[in-house]
């Protein structure tokens, strides 16, 4: 599974993309963000509110409910702030 | 039609290109968004400019869904999103959207519609450069409500 970051995760994280083995537990959008925060470090502080992370599963956001599995495009963001519009 | 990209625009050389030569368009509606130096929320920030990242499979995916949208419920002639990323300094055009109908209705609110989808919807994300500092813009209720309008059918 490819693992994206953008903004401000993306800087905590520490990386823009990393390819990961999903262990077989992890099956839902929301088991993911806990597998990934359990890593620690930057995961743990990026994760660290969830109210403020959205997630895309092959470039459509996704609930966290929303099915993961091998072979996903899965990226993980602040809520978007659009362009420089009024 | 969609565009992401990082340089400049051309508005009247964009709308000749969409729309020129089309006798059954009657109505050309357009929005042009611009950098402003006050975007930061806290007032009196003043902002040196700003960078748009973007998630680019997902961008051109999100935004031609939404035009999509716009065609099922309007009756467009021709459309057309380009949106900016990159390092963008206060005064620079940032996003166009044109839509082209035969009359002025399907125009202006097929253009108001895609203009305030593309702010939910659209995977862009603002880090303002200020005089403190840089940091990333927090995304805004309003433009959440904004969008929200064209669930209710109106």
């Amino acid at each position: 599974m490819t693992l994206l970051y953008f903004a401000w995760v993306r800087e905590r994280i520490g990386r823009d993309s990393e390819e990961v083995a999903l262990p077989a537990d992890v099956r839902t959008v929301a088991a993911l963000l806990d597998w990934l925060r359990s890593r620690g470090g930057g995961y743990a502080s990026a994760l660290e509110d969830l109210s403020v992370i959205r997630v895309a599963v092959n470039q459509e956001f996704a609930a966290p409910d929303h099915a993961v599995a091998e072979g996903d495009e899965i990226a993980l963001f602040p809520p978007v702030t659009g362009g420089a519009l009024p | 039609m969609i565009r992401v990209q990082r340089e400049d625009f051309d508005i009247g050389a964009e709308i000749e290109a969409l729309t020129g030569g089309n006798d059954q368009i009657g109505a050309v509606a357009s929005f042009v968004g611009i950098t402003r130096a006050d975007a930061g929320e806290d007032a009196g920030d003043a902002v040196s400019a700003m960078t748009l990242e973007h998630y680019p499979a997902m961008t051109e995916k999100q935004l031609s869904d939404i035009e999509a949208e716009a065609c099922r419920r309007w009756e467009l002639t021709a459309s057309l999103i380009v949106h900016r990323y990159g390092r963008l300094e206060p005064g620079d055009r940032i996003v166009l959207v044109v839509t082209a109908a035969a009359h002025r209705r399907a125009a202006l609110d097929a253009c108001a519609f895609l203009i305030d989808w593309l702010k939910t919807k659209a995977p862009f994300w603002k880090r303002e450069e200020t005089a403190d500092g840089d940091r990333w813009v927090a995304a805004r209720a309003a433009d959440d409500r904004a969008a929200e309008r064209w669930h209710s059918g109106s």
